[in-house]
């Protein structure tokens, strides 16, 4: 089964979710950090590494030999990554999508791919614990294709954990497209409910189950526990505000290592889970 | 014309109430939300919308079935695995390259331009603004956030106004490097946690990646006070301008649930002060 844990609003507490969740399971369970822009959750589950990858994705380079100056590679091409000025073609690795159009196109076979630099995947264990994360290169502008790499860490055998990236858009996808259950954390705020709904709106796209955690739940106002009584979403798990918690969260602290009360909540968690997802 | 620029690495260390907060403290300037993923400035401004226009970029192949003689050279030359067998485009998935369309012997592909989200031009109590919305599960963020900062700059010039504040989205990517191009200077919101840190790190070497020059300041630092003092001290390792605190303090939630800035909430709470001599120490380094 993979969960993937998203939220809409930044800073609702997927990453605490996400991390005393697999480690409150132990075993057969890996976490795939899909945050690629600012991983966070090796700095909790502090994983031996095994494994570093540098990923990078083909972007054209042109053998100017070759090139007739036809321009049939920057007519093609959809995101101004390749251009063809004073006697000469320019691509623009950085804007590049890597589509292999230009390279297709090419009359004279003049294009061939090098590689730009995503960044890396890093892949260890703690414990029973596999863990893998992106980490996108600062300077990169996308972080889909370095997410879906980290995605094919997938193993068909143990429970996924998916920890997403904030927002709604194409990363949060990238992070979610093919998990059997999306599990939502919020916070009941204004900003919360409002980012949650986006959320839900891009599950809903993908059609996949869902189900609330409510994070600091007893600060704010009930508008959340309204909209998913009316949406029909669940709630899994609320965690009140408690500044142990924040505390331990502020020194990378593992809420289950520190008040281990918490780890038969989260197993409960997952079980909730498992009745939904199946 | 400056524009402010209120970024974190880290999401939800407090950028929107921060900037809600300046917005009523500051006069003569132009509000500006490019979070467009998840906009929540809106919320807090309650903004009166006097021009709407929709976004239109990217495109999406779709394949007409009366032409389409399945010869499967669309399926071929995907990267994204977008089409499948039975010849009906992912409109997901679909990366909006072109190459399905272009190569297709039958020329049964359709590309349409995409609208995928919205922009607005409003008055708000504290003055105009501009904001926007990316559809949910769209891409383009970063022409978005693009668009709306010229929209930002365009309402300050008529306006006839210097600054510009704009609510930043968080992360490293796209959007935030569409955000940040040509701003006065960033904020950097942190707070003093590992993540708070290892995130801000990222953000901050983006920032100096780009050359602009970055200010922070840490939120609820008294969650961990040795933390925030360590990130203060890298900030300033990495010519970061450290100009503030700002204590953990729950009249930021309250204000929020009322649809108020802290400063229209509790002029006298610890927050409020805090962020009060936060714009001060800003607004005379750089002059404003």
């Amino acid at each position: 089964m993979i969960i993937s844990i998203a939220s809409g609003k930044g800073g609702t507490g997927k990453t605490t979710v996400a991390t005393n969740l697999a480690v409150s399971l132990e075993s057969d369970v890996q976490v795939l950090d899909c945050d690629v822009e600012e991983p966070n959750s090796h700095l909790f589950i502090q994983p031996t590494i095994e494994e570093v990858k540098t990923i990078t994705t083909p972007v054209p380079e042109v053998d100017m030999d070759k090139c007739t100056l036809c321009g049939k590679c920057a007519e093609i091409c959809q995101f101004n990554a390749i251009v063809v000025i004073c006697e000469t073609v320019l691509p623009f690795h950085e804007l590049c999508h890597s589509c292999g159009g230009c390279m297709e196109v090419c009359p004279e076979k003049a294009i061939t791919e090098t590689g730009r630099e995503l960044g890396i995947i890093e892949k260890g264990h703690r414990n029973g614990l596999e863990f893998v994360h992106g980490k996108l290169r600062v300077g990169e502008a996308m972080s889909p294709p370095l997410i879906r790499k980290v995605r094919e860490y997938t193993r068909p055998d143990i429970l996924t954990i998916v920890d997403a990236p904030p927002g709604t858009s194409c990363p949060v996808i990238a992070a979610m497209t093919g998990a059997d259950f999306v599990l939502l954390v919020t916070e009941p705020t204004p900003f919360g409910l409002h980012d949650l709904k986006l959320a839900v709106g891009a599950v809903k796209i993908l059609g996949i189950p869902s189900g609330l955690v409510i994070n600091r739940s007893d600060m704010g106002d009930d508008q959340v526990r309204v909209y998913a009584e009316q949406e029909g979403l669940p709630v899994l798990m609320e965690i009140p505000f408690d500044r142990r918690i924040a505390e331990a969260y502020s020194r990378g602290d593992m809420v289950v290592d520190v008040m281990p009360e918490w780890k038969e909540k989260f197993l409960e968690l997952y079980h909730r889970i498992e009745k939904i997802a199946g | 014309m400056k524009e402010i620029v209120i970024i974190s690495g880290k999401g939800g260390t407090g950028k929107t109430s921060i900037i809600a907060a300046f917005a009523s403290l500051v006069e003569n300037k132009v509000l500006c939300d490019a979070d467009v993923d998840a906009a929540d400035l809106h919320l807090i401004m309650d903004p009166e919308i006097k021009e709407h226009h929709d976004f239109e970029s990217g495109r999406t192949a779709i394949i007409n079935h009366d032409k389409c003689t399945e010869c499967g050279l669309c399926r071929d030359l995907c990267r994204w695995d977008a089409i499948s067998e039975d010849f009906v485009v992912d409109s997901i998935e679909c990366e909006g390259c072109g190459v399905s369309y272009y190569f297709c012997p039958e020329k049964a592909i359709d590309f349409p331009l995409n609208t995928c989200g919205e922009w607005y031009l409003s008055e708000t109590r504290f003055g105009p603004m501009a904001h926007a919305r990316l559809g949910i599960a769209e891409e383009n963020s970063g022409k978005l956030v693009t668009l709306i900062r010229q929209e930002g700059k365009k309402l300050a010039e008529k306006n006839n106004l210097d600054l510009l504040l704009t609510d930043g989205p968080p992360g490293i990517g796209c959007p935030v490097i569409a955000s940040m191009g040509g701003a006065a200077a960033v904020l950097i919101v942190t707070e003093p946690t590992v993540s708070g840190r290892h995130d801000m790190e990222r953000v901050a070497e983006l920032a100096a990646f780009f050359k602009i020059p970055a200010m922070m300041c840490v939120n609820k630092f008294d969650l961990n006070p040795s933390q925030g003092e360590a990130i203060e001290a890298f900030a300033r390792e990495r010519n970061v301008s450290v100009i503030g605190r700002v204590p953990f303090d729950p009249a930021f939630t309250k204000a929020m649930v009322q649809g108020k800035t802290i400063v229209e909430f509790d002029g006298q709470s610890e927050g409020c002060v805090a962020v009060k001599s936060i714009w001060e120490t800003l607004a005379q380094r750089l002059e404003i």
